[in-house]
Parts: C-alpha cells; sequence; structure tokens
C-alpha cells in the first residue's frame, strides 16, 4: 500500500447535492481522512452505502462501492469482507436505514463482529424523503406523519449494539473534524466490528437536533475518566438519559474478528478452470 | 416396465422412519439396484404419520407408483394410509405384540405377517433396534441377501462405537430367521443383486456437489423447507475447497451477503423456498442492476403463503419468470431429474457470470426429497468447465479506462457484456448502484444514457440466446400425434409413464424443458402435433400460459395441485383421458 493517498483520492468526480450545511459532509470528510489515515487506498476499499441522503456518499466517494436497496448495506458488508478479508471494507447508511428498515441486520451484525466499521450518520430524521420520523426521532418530535410526535420513545443504538455483543461502539459529531475523523479511523483499527453513531445534522427538516443543540450537550469522552474496556461504565454513559457523548464509549480488547474465527484466509476469488481437486470424493461420499 | 419392488415403512414422528429407509435404500444401492425413493405423498389425517418409500428395480427407476408390495407397519393407522396401494401378494410387517396394533386388518388379501419386533430387539440389546429387526425380516420376504444390510448400519451406526453395529447386524439377523422358521410361506420377491457401483443422493445435495464443483465458494442462507439440504450439505464440504457457509438472520440478509461476496468476486449463491425468494426479490433487482453474477436457487414448495411446507408444486414459475419491479434481465434454469440438479448448478454459474446476471436455479421438492440411484461417471467432475466470463486484471485493465483513467464498469458494450474488475485490482475502483447509472457506475437520470443502460443490460440475453444452447430434453416418438411437454421434476414420471401408454398402443412425444427464461422456441413441435398437452405441478397452468404465449395456439393441461407429485401410472391415465378428449383435472377447449 503506497504511503502518499491522501484524503481526496478517496473523492469521486460528483458535486455532493446535499443541502449547504448538511451534517454530512463532515461526516463523509472524517471517513475519507480516517481511510486515507489508515493507509488504505481506493483500490483495496470497499464501501457499502444504504439508501437515503446519507447512502450518497456512495456516489461522492471514490473506491470499490455498492449502493445497495434501503437498509441492508450490513449484510451486504459482510459478504464482502468474508469472500476478501484482504479488502477494508467500511458500511455507512442513515439513522431509518440502520435502525428501522435495516435494524435486525444491525442487532447480527454487532454479533456476528465482522471486521468492517460502520458509520451511521444519525440525523434523528428521514431527509431523502423529506422529514419524517426517524427511530431516533424525539417523542414529541412533529413531523407529517407524526402530527403529535412518534409517541414512542427513541432508540438508542448504542444500548441496542451493547446489549448485542458489539465489540467496539463509539460517537462522534460530524462537525467536529478533528474528533470524528480520529473516532472512526480508531473504529477502522479495530478487530472485529466497528461502530460509530455520527449526530450529521439535517438542516433542512430537523430544527430540535440541530448544530447548536449536539455542541451544547455533548461531552468529549477524553475529557472524561471513562475508561472504554470498562463495560459497565459503557452501559451507564450509555443509558444515561440527557446526556451526550462523543468517543469510545465501549471497545472490546479480546475482540476477534468473524472471519478470523471461521478460519477464513485470504480472498475466495481465485477458482481453478475446472472441478477443485479432490471433487470427486465428494461423488464416492455417496456410495 | 422395471421388475420392481415397492417397499415402505411408516410409523409417527419420532419413529426413525428416515433413517430406517435411508439404511435400507443404502443397502439396495451398495448390492448394485437402483432405487428411487419419496416421503412426499397424501396422508388420509392429520398430522403424525410419517413414511418413507422406496421404488427398487435392476433397471432404472425415475418415479413413484401407487403399488407397495412391502409394508413395515409401525402403527395400525400406517396400514389404513396405504391401504389402496396394497395388493394381494403384499406383505404387511407388524409387531402383533403390541397393545396397539392388536386391531390391525390387513386389507386386499394382503399377508399379514406379524413379528415380535419390539421382543427380539429387546433380545438383540434394545428395543430401539426394532426398526432393523423389521429390515431383516423385510430381507427375507424379499430374498434379499441380508449382508447388504450390513455396510449400511455401519454408515450409519459406526460413530457410535462398534458393540452398537454389531447388535444391530445381530437385530436384523433376529428379524430374518424369526421370518424364515415362523413361517412357512413361499413370498413371490426375488430381489437380486448386480456388481454395479451406484451412488444415492437427492436433489439438494446434487445441487450443492454442483456448486462445489463449480468453484462456488460462498453461501448464505435461512434455514427453510425444502432447501435446507442445500445448506446442511454445503456445511463444511465447501470449507475443504477455501469457501464458507453463513447462516443470515433472515433471507434479505442472506441475498444481501451473497451479493456482496459476489461484488468481491467469489463465486456465490443463495438457496431458499418461496418464502424466503418473496424477501428476497428487491435485492434481486440489485443484482441485476448492479449486473453482479449470482445464482440464487429457489427450491420450490406448495405455496402461497406457508401452504403446505412440506408438500410439492411447482408454483413459482410466474415469480421467478417475472419476480420485482421494474424490467429485470435474468436466466431461469430449472434442472429436470437429480443429476440434472448438479449440472444445471454448474450451468447456473456459468450463466450467472459470463453475463454478470442474475440466475433463477429452480427445483423443487418433489427432488429435494427423493434419493435417487446414479452411476458415479454421471457425476464425472473432469467434465466440469468453469468460464467466468469478461474478467480484467492489472493487465489488461488499460483498454477499459475512460479518458479520465475511470474504470468502466458499466460500459455499453455491443454484447451487452462489460468488463468486470474484482476489489483489490489496481485503477478498477468503481461504484455500482440499484439507482440508473452511466458506464461509471454514477447515478443519472439523463434520457439517453438511461435507455443505452436498459438496452445493454437486455443484450446480455439476447446475446446468451446467440451463445448458449437452450435446449429441450427429448423422449418418446418425434412423430407422435401428441405432444407432451412439462418442465422440472415431472420428467421421471411421464418417461415412466410413456411405457404404460405404449402398453396400450399409445405413442406420444414427450419435452421435458429444463430453461424458463431463455427457453427453447417450441412453435414448431406444437404445430406438428395435434395435441400439445402441458403437464405441470400447479393449479393454474404457469408453464402452459407460457408455451400459448410463445407458439400463439391453445394447448391442453394436466395440472396437479394437491401437494403431491405425480405418479407414473396417474400420469399415464391423465394423460389417455386428455387425448380422448375426457376432462383431466383441468382443461383448455382446443381453438
Ligand atoms: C424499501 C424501501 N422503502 C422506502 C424507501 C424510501 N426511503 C428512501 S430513504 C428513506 C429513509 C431515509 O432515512 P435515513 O436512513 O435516516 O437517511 P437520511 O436520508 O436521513 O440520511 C426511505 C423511507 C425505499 N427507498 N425503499
Ligand atoms: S435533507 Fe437534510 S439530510 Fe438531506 S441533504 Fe438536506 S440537510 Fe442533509
Ligand atoms: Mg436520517
Amino acid at each position: 500500500m503506497s504511503s502518499d493517498i491522501r484524503f481526496t483520492d478517496f473523492k469521486s468526480d460528483k458535486q455532493p447535492t446535499w443541502c449547504p450545511g448538511c451534517g454530512d459532509f463532515g461526516t463523509m470528510n472524517g471517513m475519507m481522512k480516517a481511510l486515507a489515515e489508515t493507509g488504505n487506498d481506493p483500490d483495496n476499499t470497499f464501501i457499502v452505502a444504504g439508501i437515503g441522503c446519507s447512502g450518497k456518499i456512495g456516489t461522492y466517494m471514490h473506491s470499490y462501492a455498492l449502493h445497495g436497496v434501503h437498509g441492508r448495506a450490513l449484510p451486504v458488508g459482510i459478504g464482502v469482507k468474508m469472500a476478501n478479508p484482504d479488502l477494508e471494507v467500511m458500511v455507512s447508511g442513515g439513522d431509518g436505514d440502520g435502525y428501522s428498515i435495516g435494524a435486525g441486520h444491525f442487532i447480527h451484525a454487532c454479533r456476528r463482529n465482522v471486521d468492517m466499521s460502520y458509520v451511521v450518520m444519525d440525523n434523528r430524521i428521514y431527509g431523502l424523503t423529506k422529514g419524517q420520523a426517524s427511530p431516533t426521532s424525539r417523542e414529541d418530535f412533529e413531523t407529517a406523519t407524526t402530527p403529535d410526535g412518534p409517541n414512542q420513545p427513541p432508540v438508542n443504538p448504542k444500548a441496542l449494539a451493547l446489549a448485542s455483543g458489539a465489540t467496539f461502539i463509539a460517537q462522534t459529531f460530524s462537525s467536529n473534524s478533528q474528533r470524528h475523523a480520529e473516532i472512526v479511523q480508531e473504529a477502522i483499527e479495530h478487530d472485529g466490528f466497528g461502530f460509530v453513531n455520527v449526530y450529521s445534522p439535517c438542516v433542512t427538516f430537523n430544527d430540535v437536533d440541530t448544530y447548536d443543540y449536539f455542541r451544547d450537550t455533548i461531552e468529549d469522552l477524553d475529557e472524561t475518566d471513562h475508561d472504554r474496556h470498562d463495560r459497565e461504565q459503557a452501559k451507564d454513559k450509555i443509558l444515561e438519559g440527557d446526556k451526550e457523548y462523543m468517543g469510545v464509549l465501549y471497545q472490546d480488547e479480546n475482540s476477534v474478528p468473524f472471519e478470523e474465527r471461521e478460519g477464513v484466509e485470504g480472498s475466495m476469488a481465485e477458482i481453478p478452470d475446472g472441478a477443485p481437486e479432490g471433487a470427486m470424493d465428494l461423488v464416492r461420499e455417496f456410495y | 416396465m422395471p421388475d420392481d419392488l415397492n417397499w415402505a415403512i411408516g410409523g409417527e414422528a419420532g419413529d426413525g422412519i428416515d433413517s430406517t429407509g435411508k439404511i435400507f435404500a443404502q443397502a439396495l444401492s451398495r448390492a448394485g439396484r437402483h432405487v428411487f425413493t419419496s416421503k412426499d405423498f397424501a396422508s388420509r389425517i392429520r398430522g403424525g404419520y410419517t413414511a418413507s418409500k422406496i421404488r427398487t428395480s435392476v433397471d432404472r427407476v425415475e418415479s413413484v407408483v401407487d403399488r407397495l408390495d412391502i409394508l413395515i407397519a409401525l402403527t395400525e393407522r400406517t396400514v389404513h394410509e396405504n391401504e389402496d396401494e396394497l395388493h394381494e401378494d403384499s406383505v404387511v410387517i407388524y409387531d402383533g405384540e403390541r397393545s396397539t396394533m392388536q386391531d390391525v386388518e390387513v386389507p386386499h388379501g394382503a399377508t399379514a405377517l406379524e413379528v415380535p419386533l419390539k421382543r427380539l430387539a429387546e433380545d438383540a440389546g434394545g428395543a430401539i433396534m426394532l426398526n432393523v429387526v423389521a429390515l431383516g425380516a423385510a430381507c427375507e420376504v424379499t430374498n434379499f441377501p441380508i449382508e447388504n444390510l450390513d455396510e449400511s448400519l455401519q454408515k450409519r451406526f459406526g460413530d457410535k462405537g462398534e458393540a452398537i453395529v454389531e447388535n444391530n447386524k445381530k437385530a436384523a439377523r433376529m428379524g430374518q430367521e424369526y421370518v424364515r422358521e415362523e413361517f412357512d410361506h413361499d413370498f413371490p420377491y426375488d430381489v437380486e443383486t448386480t456388481d454395479e457401483d451406484y451412488v444415492l443422493l437427492n436433489g439438494d445435495e446434487a445441487i450443492g456437489m454442483g456448486a462445489i464443483a463449480a468453484g462456488c465458494r460462498f453461501y448464505a442462507g435461512y434455514p427453510i423447507t425444502p432447501a435446507t439440504d442445500v445448506m446442511e450439505y454445503l456445511t463444511g464440504r465447501i470449507d475443504q475447497f477455501g469457501g464458507k457457509v453463513v447462516q443470515a438472520e433472515d433471507e434479505l440478509s442472506a441475498i444481501n451477503m451473497a451479493l456482496g461476496a459476489a461484488r468481491a468476486g467469489a463465486r456465490s449463491m443463495t438457496a431458499t423456498s418461496g418464502p424466503g425468494i418473496d424477501l428476497m426479490t428487491e435485492t434481486f433487482g440489485l443484482v441485476a442492476t448492479s449486473e453482479t453474477p449470482l445464482v440464487i436457487c429457489d427450491v420450490m414448495r406448495s405455496g402461497p403463503s406457508t401452504g403446505m411446507p412440506t408438500k410439492q408444486e411447482q408454483g413459482d414459475l410466474n415469480m421467478t419468470l417475472y419476480g420485482g419491479h421494474g424490467e429485470i434481465p435474468r436466466f431461469v434454469v430449472a434442472p429436470t431429474t437429480i443429476s440434472e440438479c448438479f449440472w444445471k448448478t454448474i450451468e447456473a454459474f456459468n450463466l450467472a457470470e459470463k453475463y454478470q446476471t442474475p440466475v433463477f436455479l429452480v427445483s423443487d421438492l418433489a427432488m429435494a426429497v427423493t434419493e435417487q440411484t446414479f452411476s458415479p461417471d454421471t457425476f464425472d467432475m473432469d467434465e466440469v468447465e468453469i468460464d467466468r466470463g469478461k474478467v480484467v486484471d492489472e493487465d489488461d485493465i488499460d483498454a477499459w479506462l475512460d479518458e479520465k483513467g475511470r474504470f468502466q464498469a458499466h460500459f455499453p458494450a455491443a454484447d451487452g457484456v462489460s468488463p468486470r474488475a474484482f476489489p483489490g485490482t489496481t485503477d478498477g475502483a468503481h461504484m455500482t448502484t440499484g439507482l440508473e447509472h452511466d458506464e461509471l457506475g454514477r447515478r443519472t437520470e439523463d434520457t439517453e444514457v438511461r435507455v443505452e443502460q436498459v438496452d445493454k443490460r437486455n443484450r446480455k440475453v439476447e446475446t446468451a440466446k446467440e451463445q448458449e444452447k437452450f435446449d429441450y430434453r427429448e423422449f418418446g416418438d418425434p412423430d407422435a400425434d401428441t405432444l407432451v411437454i412439462s418442465w422440472g421434476s415431472n420428467e421421471g414420471a411421464m418417461r415412466e409413464g410413456m411405457e404404460f401408454l405404449s402398453e396400450d398402443g399409445i405413442d406420444v412425444r414427450f419435452i421435458s424443458v429444463p430453461y424458463i427464461f431463455p427457453r427453447p422456441d417450441l412453435t414448431e413441435e406444437v404445430q406438428a402435433a395435434e395435441t400439445t398437452i402441458v403437464v405441470e405441478c400447479n393449479a393454474t397452468g404457469q408453464f402452459a400460459d407460457v408455451i400459448e404465449h410463445d407458439v400463439l395456439e391453445r394447448v391442453e393441461r394436466i395440472n396437479k395441485y394437491t401437494g403431491v407429485r405425480f405418479d407414473a401410472d396417474e400420469l399415464a391415465a391423465e394423460v389417455k383421458a386428455t387425448i380422448a378428449g375426457e376432462t383431466g383435472t383441468q382443461e383448455v377447449q382446443a381453438e
């Protein structure tokens, strides 16, 4: 891998069409920086994007990439990594994509612990479909489809991750570009499933969870004595009601990626010109 | 007609019915006899009853018939369930000492052979071996040398220790001797052995073995009857060839994992049944639009909804042919026999990669639960050919870069097939998407590019029609007045049905179609026939509709949707009735 990779190498020549000021600009920049910083290049990187405003990163970034169907990015990433563990796999999408339509995959991806990163652009809204409640929207958040608010508490994705056996749980804020990029980099470097929930404000449809709100409420874990290897501490921070944290909430030091436990060695892409050697033994088994 | 023996064991779930059937089927196969097993048949009463049937002959057997010669009845109900298939030469073996078997009445003058199965098994070392005692008794009745059981008992119980194997061998011999000593009866059966070596496998196993032979390295699936055996077959075995099976959390995940692995360059597949195909359908469109080679196997069962999960039906033809929103280029291949399940799986992988298009491999429950014997060279691995299509590497990628050095993964080539670069290939980085895209994979709504890309994807199917042979399999008299057409697993029943028909002086031409899309054009064949009959296991005649659409002519239909496959004799009778103009299960008036 060449060391002269710059983060702009991960930029495609398509200009983003996000609304000016959208948090996703900062989120994507941090992802590109983190990829370059970890010595990856576009030819060994595979990005899987969900569907949503957030999912557009697949188009704006340059690498091997698949922009799939709504909510199914994680299984695609798992398939890519299982078939070729030498690739750097990064999955990304929105809060609706990951915690609503794709919530089942999220839980199981946490359990499975394949070595890849998962960056969720959490704006607490459905941006692309123009402003309906998302699973992380507040209970009283009024939208066209929820005039009195969703009337149900928001899902806590970090708690879901912890309960599902995730080995790396972090949170960032897109406008703190330095810390955001650092933390995504840690998620990439983590041996296993590196989950990062990014507060990535939607300036068009969410006037509650704004830049100002996050700036005022978010606390950097690096400025506390939080021990990320302590599951109990992580649990307390994650379940704490009215505080938002930035940083790595939890990391399992002994994490061994699924593909390693399953004994997957190298790429599955190369195969012989005919049936593999020893295939006739499969027939003999049926005697 | 093959000189066949029809054998069955029936009882309750948990009685070890399947494994006893398997032991006997294996013994017959090892003794050089052909075997055709079945587990799918109608039950008169709800729930609980299970049976395993074997048809065996020195000649090939391709179907079930509605006749039973030897029946091992572990429950009284088993006798009732099979009443219609018993005849005066039938022998029913059961344990007359059991209190639950006191009221057994053997119908049609068949022989009631009371053998104290449980008591003899206990004498041999444990009541659990009573099925094996019955097998021994059956060996005596059919004059089948009992040593043939030994090898399959070894295979079945070997990992439980030598003592268990020996006890089972003893149990079998006690059953045999009991019949020999207690019944002074000459049974009309003589199960000959030959020196032939056969292998015995079912359709799901043939698909799994075909996948490994084809270089499949990644399989993701979610358990569902009757496709689970594909997954269970591959688990552990594919690892020996550098591959992996992943059990996904649902079918949505399974197909997306398989898609991811295929994007990474692996030959990849998933298998499921109808309900799973429903869930996979959204991603199916993505597979086609992103031009990803993927084999999706549908082992059909009775629907709609949960339907009859352990019953036969060929009801998914329309779904595999037309399923998904928008217009999706695809291949639909439907093997017609268990050995073809192997070969068509290999072909499916080649089609998928040559044309970077999803392939539906459509099989059905009747093949999945049937074990059949074959000569091992039926699966000659030296005959396996692999064609990966237009894969480019570092050395030849330059030809496919645009003026700015960008890889054109969706280049609108004349044959519709673009170059494919596996991730990791230098200069190959590209994105692909389910959104309409340009040659670089970038989203677009440009009208010209849209049309260009739609045409390009559809052109791959046209190219395949020119380059591949989507032929049918043909049997019988090519000049016969009656043409019978079927798809999928009905081939065996129809081939044997033709023998019944010719006994009645009726010759037919039989065309068995393994390609649903693209498919052979049968216009000339239908026009040349006086009567065309399309045979399928569904209610509405989905394939018949397709044929009528292709040839612009009405056809007759024989449809069965009881949940049970066609028997050879039953199908012959239906064909005969249809030719005579009588109403079959469903008839469309010929114009
Ligand atoms: C199966 C399906 N249902 C619905 C949609 C419409 N849809 C597209 S994006 C989206 C929600 C996006 O919300 P989120 O994931 O939070 O992404 P954001 O736009 O906020 O970044 C919906 C409902 C779809 N594309 N596919
Ligand atoms: S709608 Fe919201 S999430 Fe979408 S681009 Fe605009 S600001 Fe960003
Ligand atoms: Mg959102």
